[in-house]
């Protein structure tokens, strides 16, 4: 263990854990995505559920799950962390900022960007986790399909999705190549090649979530 | 000819460490051929002369390389031009009748001393924790012996060329040091004579670092965007790397 | 007082080595109680305290700047010489010894220099060996470029950034020693006193910078690494805070200081554009290999030089000097430069400046090159201007670039206009061949003393030297003294010595205070800048001379009446630093104008304008002036002692580039 200090003592062993936890997190949105994006065989939502039927009571996939609320609490943790002990640096702070000029607004907000999804995690894991996991309201009659489609309903509920998720997309746009970076993975000829993924991950995933209550509120997904 | 500029100049004054700081405004005439240090130095003989108190600012070698100039000007470090200090910035960067605000580099770890004089003994407390190899006079084999590919040599050199002005930390909203520790980590990683140290340097210099009250990196690039010698954000990464295979080590 | 300058007896070639294996060691139990004062932290300086300290001697290293990394060592651009041969083009330690006392035109100590050219090779293994990024050949191995005044390629070099990546190695050093505690570091802090007990060097008054507290400081030698004077000139290619005050108070307290007058001004720099420049910028050397310097034919000619054909330009280097052309010694360029714009034919909007062309090599050199390695026939003077410009802009790109941003010119499409400047100081405090002062205990290393450049230097010897003397030769010639001082234990800093030199440091300071009248410091600064250039610099004569010294005497009767310090003494306060440096100027000033008025001769950087050939090259003679002239503070006067140098392993002759 003493081995492994350095994650929780040094400002770069805690930015280690930030960018392996941010692959993770990374990782688990692809599948999340893959399987979300099942509603739009438009067939009343039968994929949907039983690709979501075999997260839910495959039992390593719910091992895998304790693993991902691991990486998700240390992302959190660590990320509130750093934000905070980021913003004591400097106690006299500039008058006149051009930050502008050098970085871009979302890569000096990841602290924000990431209150504000972990805000409408909450939310989301309410609607669903909560309900499938713990509520046992979900069954044969009562599908997290037909959930959806109630959830979605609400336009409030739709807009908050839509933030949320553009939330998320700015913090991919930097979270995504920042990882390769604390992970000390920059070469200039294959760096492009990861920002390059990375900016289309960032726009690709999250605008395919938030299409989902936008299609359902409007009755598209049947 | 050279016409001359009006400029407002909105000036951080601060007697001490201490003492809480203000804005102070002056109006100066400048020649757009002047150097922006030029322009304080036109300001302060009219204070003196005026029996008031000159701005006290950092300055030595007004030619770009000692590292000593410091001044966040419009909010950035060296003004608003790339790739220079503000030594070398020029009066002819700005317009008639435009309006400066000058700050000192803001950093926990780099102090204000007074007015736009700050405190940098920090980045020397880094170097001297591991920012060397240990070679004592005397001891060196012929300079041939150590064959570098030109490749290495060079970017050694491109990290090696940091002046150590700290420009890096006050542009980073963390005010982190890791471009300024990456530069020399780089450096003395990449050559065959830093091998030795290799591992306890890093783990060194990033402990000091950290001591000594710099954030830590969010790669937001600020830092690389401002380097008056426009030294590249790869040497962060590579300052991670050789801290996570020192501490993998065991170091 | 009889100068000795303790040259080793024997053969040139043995001087050092016999020295070293005779000369009296410390054992590391009593280099423990032994501290040594470091003043100044350039090359010379910081490698001194760095090797000291590796030593196992107690080293305290002080420094005005923020920090040790700042010195002016750094902006040196061009490089660094070693009699290593790498090139197999024939050089050796002979060869740099001959070449160096040959460009400093015969007014150099062999002794000293045949050992700096004997150590030189060392230098660059030692700054291998820290991580120094030298240029290198694919082949891994290290590459090397012509300079001045040489026929063999020696020069070292890490891109324009020599002296940097030096400083850097040094510096890393130096921090190394202090982390491990063997050195003490006092960044922003100025040496004001020297503290002397029974003639012997034993500790400094230093000033807190930051809060302005005097300080006492006991050592048992002090080593002065305070670099050259040339700001004497106000305006010169030195740092803002490059000064000649550790020195001035080390020479006013019994150290003799060696060819005052000795200064270097190099011809290839940007030309002053308003009165409120502060500095002025060095354009390197290497650039005189590909441009051409001119001025027009007619004077005051008003025209834009891309304007003024071929046919109406005055290559005037070439004209004069056809076997060397454009690449005639520093000295030599440099009063050419003047010459003509003093006759009329300057240009710019000041008139005191000349063109540096690079378009005819941009076309007829690089061009032609080009377009023949690409095969193009009968290319036209556009694609040849183009083709050319790449190649110029690979070597000296980033020279060109900061050209343009200073002068917002784009040295591509118009002449650079360029013109002499202060830049480095050969004189300095006496030393001997130990590189101990006149006063036992005090040494003085680098640009701080006069040994080893004779009356003008070749580029790529600067640092040379100041490394030469802190890594490899005050290592064992301190030893020669310190040897006898381990039954000294350190003096208490409440010696009446410390309490009277710090008495004196305050009572100066509060006597600068006090005036409170109402001109600034700089503008006295910049007056007497004025008189030494007008009757100092380039070109002297008696007359201008002797009306120098009565202007300065009157300018430093003004100061003391009318200057105006702000501020307090116990602060922070910049201004008052600066006074304390002028003051010192103001009184150096006087000296140099002595030492030139004494030297009735030409030769190197210093030219009299009454001792010159019918071509109007420098006269030397060396039948009455082959002296080092050593002066001797004797109370607001001066004494001056001669060295006579002798030269038995090279032949004096008359230099000549015609």
């Amino acid at each position: 263990m003493k081995l492994l200090s350095f994650l929780f003592s040094s400002t770069i062993g805690r930015k280690l854990v930030m960018a392996l936890t941010g692959v993770l997190l990374i990782a688990f949105l692809l599948v999340h995505c893959g399987i979300n994006a099942c509603i739009y065989f438009m067939d009343g939502g039968a994929t949907f559920n039983a690709a979501a039927e075999f997260m839910s009571y495959t039992w390593y996939i719910r091992a895998m799950e304790i693993g991902l609320f691991i990486g998700l609490i240390l992302h959190i943790v660590q990320g509130l962390y750093l934000t905070a002990t980021n913003n004591t640096k400097r106690a006299q702070k500039y008058a006149v900022n051009g930050s502008n000029a050098n970085s871009t607004w979302y890569s000096r907000s990841m602290g924000l960007l990431g209150t504000i999804i972990l805000l409408f995690l909450v939310v989301h894991l309410k609607h669903f986790w909560v309900e499938s996991r713990f509520a046992h309201s979900i069954n044969e009659e009562n599908t997290l399909f037909n959930v959806m489609t109630v959830v979605f309903q609400d336009p409030m509920v739709v807009v908050i999705y839509v933030l949320g998720c553009l939330s998320l997309a700015y913090h991919l746009l930097h979270g995504f190549q920042s990882a390769f970076q604390t992970l000390g993975i920059n070469h200039k000829s294959y760096t492009p090649i990861i920002q390059s993924i990375g900016t289309c991950f960032s726009i690709a995933i999250p605008l395919i979530f938030a299409s989902m209550p936008v299609t359902m509120y409007l009755g598209l997904i049947h | 000819m050279t016409h001359d500029m009006n400029i407002k100049l909105k000036v951080w004054r601060q007697e001490n460490t201490q003492a809480p700081g203000r804005f102070e405004e002056h109006q100066v005439v400048a020649n757009p051929d002047m150097s922006f240090l030029e322009m304080f130095d036109v300001l302060n003989e009219q204070l003196i002369e005026a029996g008031k108190d000159p701005i006290a600012f950092d300055h030595d070698c007004r030619e770009g390389i000692c590292g000593m100039c410091s001044m966040v000007i419009n909010g950035r470090p060296h003004g608003p031009k790339r790739g220079i200090t503000t030594c070398q910035l020029h009066m002819r960067s700005f317009k008639d009748g435009d309006t400066i605000t000058v700050e000192p580099w803001r950093a926990n770890a780099f102090p204000v001393i007074k007015d736009l004089s700050v405190n940098r003994n920090a980045f020397d407390r880094i170097i001297a924790s591991g920012g060397f190899v240990s070679v004592n006079a005397g001891n060196a084999v012929d300079a041939n012996a150590i064959l570098i590919p030109k490749e290495i040599a060079d970017e050694a050199f491109e990290a090696a060329t940091c002046i150590g002005c700290g420009a890096c930390v006050s542009a980073c909203k963390n005010a982190s040091a890791m471009l300024f520790v990456g530069a020399k980590v780089t450096q003395l990683s990449m050559l065959p004579q830093g091998q030795p140290e290799r591992e306890s340097r890093v783990v060194a210099m990033v402990n000091q670092m950290d001591a000594e009250g710099f954030g830590a990196c969010t790669n937001t690039g600020a830092c690389a965007a401002e380097c008056p010698k426009q030294i590249p954000l790869s040497v962060i990464a590579n300052l991670n790397k050789e801290y996570y295979k020192a501490k993998l080590n065991g170091k | 007082m009889k100068l000795d300058a303790k040259i080793p007896q024997g053969p040139l070639a043995e001087k050092w080595t016999n020295y070293r294996s005779s000369v009296p060691l410390v054992n590391p139990a009593n280099k423990r109680n032994l501290e040594i004062i470091v003043v100044g932290t350039g090359l010379a300086g910081a490698s001194a305290a760095a090797t000291l300290a590796e030593l196992g001697y107690k080293v305290k290293a002080f420094c005005f700047q923020d920090s040790p990394r700042r010195a002016h060592s750094i902006a040196a651009q061009g490089g660094i010489n070693a009699a290593k041969n790498y090139q197999n083009d024939g050089d050796s330690t002979h060869r740099l010894f001959y070449d160096t006392i040959k460009g400093g035109d015969f007014r150099a100590r062999e002794g000293n220099v045949y050992r700096l050219a004997e150590v030189s090779a060392n230098i660059i293994d030692q700054c291998v060996a820290q991580g120094v990024p030298f240029a290198r050949e694919y082949g891994g191995t290290l590459s090397n470029r012509s300079f001045g005044g040489t026929q063999v390629q020696r020069t070292f070099y890490a891109a324009g950034q020599t002296g940097q990546q030096l400083l850097l190695g040094a510096y890393s050093g130096l921090e190394r020693q202090v982390g491990i505690g063997n050195v003490k570091m006092y960044s922003r802090h100025e040496m004001i006193e020297l503290v002397v007990i029974d003639g012997k060097a034993r500790g400094i008054i230093a000033r807190d910078l930051v809060t302005g507290k005097l300080e006492r400081h006991f050592g048992h030698a002090v080593l002065l690494c305070t670099g050259g004077y040339g700001n004497v000139f106000y305006l010169s290619t030195n740092a803002m805070g490059s000064n000649v005050t550790a020195a001035w108070k080390a020479h006013k307290k019994g150290a003799f200081f060696g060819n005052p007058c000795f200064t270097q001004i190099h011809p290839t720099c940007i030309p002053v554009s308003g009165h409120y420049q502060s500095k002025l910028t060095l354009m390197s050397e290497s650039l005189r290999n590909d441009g051409r310097i001119w001025v027009p034919k007619k004077q005051g000619d008003n025209r834009h030089p891309n304007d003024i054909p071929e046919e109406e330009r005055d290559y005037y280097l070439e004209r004069r000097y056809p076997a060397f052309g454009n690449l005639v010694p520093r000295d030599i360029a440099s009063r050419a430069a003047k010459e003509r714009c003093d006759a009329g034919y300057g240009v710019g909007s000041s008139k005191m400046a000349v063109y540096l062309d690079f378009r005819y090599n941009m076309v007829n050199k690089y061009g032609r090159a080009e377009a023949s390695k690409k095969g193009i026939e009968n290319p036209s003077e556009d694609v040849l201007v183009a083709l050319g410009r790449e190649v110029v802009k690979e070597k000296y790109g980033n020279l060109f670039d900061m050209y343009k941003q200073i002068t917002d010119e784009d040295p591509y499409e118009v002449p650079m206009r360029i013109y002499p400047a202060v830049h480095y100081t050969m004189g300095g405090l006496w030393v001997d061949y130990e590189l101990q002062t006149t006063v036992p205990g005090l040494y003085a290393l680098g640009e701080a003393n006069f040994s080893d450049h004779g009356a003008n230097r070749l580029g790529a010897s600067a640092l040379m030297q100041g490394l030469a003397d802190g890594y490899f030769v005050i290592p064992y010639t301190i030893g020669n003294y310190l040897s006898k001082e381990i039954h000294t234990k350190a003096i208490s800093t409440d010696h009446e010595a410390f309490v009277a030199a710090e008495k004196a440091a305050s009572d100066r300071i509060n006597q600068l205070m006090k005036i409170q009248g109402n001109k600034s410091v700089e503008s006295y600064h910049r007056a007497l800048g004025l008189i030494m250039w007008d009757k100092c610099g380039m070109a002297r004569n008696e007359k201008g001379l002797n009306e120098a010294i009565q202007e300065i005497r009157a300018l430093r009767e003004d100061f003391y009446k009318n200057v105006r310090v702000p501020g307090k003494i116990e602060e922070f306060n910049p201004e008052l630093d600066k006074a304390g440096r002028v003051a010192d100027f103001l009184e150096l000033g006087e000296l140099m104008c002595l030492d030139a008025l004494n030297r009735n001769e030409s030769c190197g950087g210093h030219f009299r304008e009454e001792y010159q050939t019918e071509e109007g090259e420098a006269m030397r003679d060396d039948d009455k002036y082959a002296y080092v002239a050593a002066w001797e503070f004797a109370n607001d006067s001066w004494n001056m002692h001669k060295e006579e140098l002798h030269f038995e392993n090279i032949k004096v002759q008359q230099r000549s580039y015609k």
